[in-house]
């Protein structure tokens, strides 16, 4: 019994990271309509950058996050201007040959670098124990940070005048155009911020687990899973999408052999995508 | 005695220690003689016709004089870390038997050369490499790539073209059981890993409960498998048995069926990345486990850089620095684990162990057979019944399991903490230890 309840509740605290990981995604799909395919590849670049900040400049990890999340914002950008800017409003192949491209070269990059190496990043958190449970610092840590960082994006995109901008461009680029918004740097910021989330993610899950350069798919694939939960362009359902999956996964594990989750997963997707469309966390309208 | 050749050429004549020198000497001042005649043509066919004629007695002169071992090496990806340990292990007796002179088959004294390529850790590489390094590398021997399901390919291609080759690094069965004339296994089959670890509970705890969790490779699906009959066996109940992806990072869901199963040891793993993160997992959600052995991963030196999460886990070892094993033939423990250390900055491992093992009983065949013909060193191998540094080493040569391993012993080696460094001791069993087992393991 408790040890149901112990899985639910560490499923429900990784959920939140994956949540992280799939509002990047979904921000810049609802924007700009744009599948970012090197949405992975971003994600082991925030791995990376805590790894490198840590190892070379000694940083404590948690103190790398936020330099991670700003130097995601900013190759967020210039990804954008390089891959991105031409193929917007263009037919959707494009855009996700552009991204995935983008994403091989990334990947390729990384590879002949660093190699297919496990990197691990040493964090140790006291945990909380609770009737022979263990929940980890760093688990519960994590999930800390993605609720604060989930606030601060909710009150960037509700009262911020570049966050309500990215709402406005999102909603109707002409129209936003037309009241003088500059779309095009708009939908570039909104492509940094989307990329900084998915850094930031994979910045935390280098405090959680080890990784090497291709594990990125993994965590991409979530992502989609979670994007499609919660609704397009839906970051709080992003959210909720996230826990709802890492609640799946903490209520199916205790009764099923641990490999059999990835199915049941994607079983879940695609009645999802059959089911309701527009995801299960929409709560807004969108027209 | 020196052999000394003697050639004439334009100022007197030649000495030189080997025939191949004394050719290349006046070869050379032949084309230099030619060089200097008026007919321009005929000199050019001619240095041309010598080239000719000297490369092709540099090229049979190179096979004369060498011998090519071909392998493939997990450089990059997951296997990296005890294929690059077991590489060291033939490098280093490479260097020490060209050093000495060569292998020295009857009359011919050959100097050992390498062919090797990265597999990257993958099936499919090796299957490309091995085919390449038969076939234009024209390697004459075989050392495997590391880890038995990239053995269970190479065997594939090595068996297709009837080259022989000498495994190491691999233990799982299946590969010796499909009929192969030239498979020779030098590690202990993957059905006795586990069996020690067994024993050893089942000493400390006639009524311990076991928790196997594996990763999903033919090797520890193969331990697996016969640690399942073998806890019935002893009267030990298996309450978990799951295995998991080798890719898996996160084992948290696992740790807490672990510790909802009230299992007392936990027995399993994989290579190292897993077994790793595994053990650092296990240490980090406070499983209460009396009890944890790990396949391969804690055998690595660099399992220690752990630190607490290190402490007490066990391994089943092929081979420990501190056996007193009484070699036959080659260097014995500690003059290997001494030369490796001053060579590598580092203590062997039992992958290096198998690595050094594998080119020593190689290089005894050859000179038992005195000729590096395949089907003598074959014969040679399959009469070998001998002790080196690495234990025990005899092939099985019934046709149903030919090259199988049935001489080797491993031993259960545990991280103690001695004088506030982390240590690997030799604890099971009884009779080979070097310290008391700890139990519980924390």
């Amino acid at each position: 019994m408790y040890g149901i309840l112990a899985s639910i509740i560490d499923g429900v605290l990784v959920g939140s990271v994956y949540g992280l990981a799939a509002m990047g995604l979904t921000l810049i799909w609802g924007v700009m309509d744009v599948i970012n395919l090197a949405h992975g590849a971003m994600i082991v670049a925030g791995m990376f950058g805590v790894f490198l900040l840590t190892d070379s400049l000694g940083l404590p990890p948690y103190a790398a996050i936020g330099p991670t999340m700003v130097l995601g914002f900013f190759v967020g950008v210039l990804l954008y201007w390089i891959a991105v800017h031409r193929v917007i409003g263009r037919p959707a192949l494009m855009s996700l040959l552009s991204t995935f491209s983008a994403d091989m070269v990334l990947i390729g990059l990384g590879t002949a670098v660093w190699g297919t190496v496990l990197f691990n990043v040493p964090v140790s958190l006291p945990g909380i124990t609770w009737r022979g449970y263990t929940f980890t610092g760093t688990h519960i840590l994590a999930a800390v940070l993605t609720a604060v960082i989930a606030g601060g994006l909710y009150l960037f995109l509700n009262y911020a005048r570049l966050g309500k901008a990215i709402r406005a461009v999102s909603d109707n680029r002409e129209a936003a155009e037309l009241a003088g918004i500059p779309t095009t740097q708009v939908l570039s910021l909104a492509f940094g911020l989307g990329v900084a989330l998915a850094c930031t993610s994979g910045a935390l899950i280098a405090t959680l687990f080890p990784f090497t350069v291709l594990s990125g798919g993994a965590y991409q694939l979530k992502s989609f899973v979670v994007t499609v939960l919660g609704g397009l362009g839906n970051p709080a359902g992003a959210l909720f999408g996230g826990l709802a999956l890492g609640l799946l996964e903490g209520l199916a594990t205790p009764f099923i052999p641990v490999s059999w989750i990835p199915v049941i997963e994607f079983v879940v997707f695609v009645v999802v995508l059959i089911a309701a469309p527009r995801g299960l966390f929409n709560f807004r309208r969108r027209s | 005695m020196r052999n000394e050749y003697i050639f004439p050429f334009r100022h007197g004549w030649a000495r030189h220690a080997s025939p191949v020198g004394a050719l290349r000497i006046s070869a050379w001042r032949a084309i230099l003689c030619l060089w200097h005649t008026k007919e321009v043509q005929m000199k050019k066919l001619l240095s041309i016709a010598l080239a000719a004629a000297l490369f092709a007695a540099q090229a049979s002169a190179a096979a004369d004089d060498t011998l090519t071992i071909g392998f493939t090496v997990s450089q990059t990806g997951s296997l990296n870390l005890d294929s690059v340990a077991q590489l060291h292990g033939f490098e280093l007796w490479r260097d020490e038997v060209n050093a000495a002179g060569g292998i020295k088959a009857g009359n011919q004294r050959y100097q050992v050369r390498f062919v090797s390529y990265d597999d990257q850790s993958q099936g499919g590489r090796v299957q490309q490499l091995y085919t390449r390094l038969i076939v234009q590398d024209k390697a004459q021997f075989l050392f495997s790539p590391y880890s038995s399901g990239l053995v269970a390919t190479a065997a594939i291609i090595s068996e297709q073209y009837g080259k022989l080759m000498l495994t190491t690094g691999a233990a799982e069965q299946k590969t010796y059981q499909l009929g192969n004339k030239y498979l020779f296994q030098l590690y202990t089959p993957a059905d006795h890993y586990l069996t020690g670890a067994l024993d050893a509970v089942k000493s400390k705890n006639p009524k311990a409960t076991i928790a196997l969790v594996y990763s999903d490779d033919p090797f520890s699906k193969a331990v697996a498998i016969a640690t399942r009959t073998q806890a019935k066996e002893r009267g030990l109940n298996v309450v978990l048995d799951e295995s998991y992806p080798p890719s898996t990072t996160d084992f948290s869901a696992i740790i807490n069926k672990v510790i909802s199963s009230k299992a007392d040891a936990l027995l399993g793993g994989g290579h190292y990345p897993d077994g790793a993160t595994l053990a650092r997992q296990v240490y980090e959600q406070k499983a209460p486990l009396k009890w944890m052995t790990l396949l391969v991963a804690p055998d690595s030196p660099q399992f220690a850089s752990l630190g607490d999460a290190a402490k007490g886990v066990s391994v089943p070892s092929q081979w420990a620095p501190q056996v007193t094993y009484k070699p036959d033939f080659g260097p014995t423990p500690a003059a290997f684990t001494k030369a490796f250390e001053a060579k590598y900055k580092i203590a062997p491992g039992y992958h290096a162990a198998g690595g050094y093992a594998a080119g020593l009983l190689l290089q005894h065949a050859i000179e038992q057979a005195q000729s590096i013909d395949p089907q003598k060193v074959a014969a040679a191998l399959n009469q070998t019944n001998a002790t080196t540094l690495f234990g025990g080493t005899k092939f099985s040569t019934d046709p149903k399991s030919h090259g199988l391993q049935i001489a080797h012993d491993m031993v259960l080696t545990q991280w103690l903490m001695e004088g506030g460094k982390l240590v690997k001791e030799v604890v099971w069993p009884l009779a080979a230890k070097t310290a008391a087992l700890a139990y519980p393991y924390h």
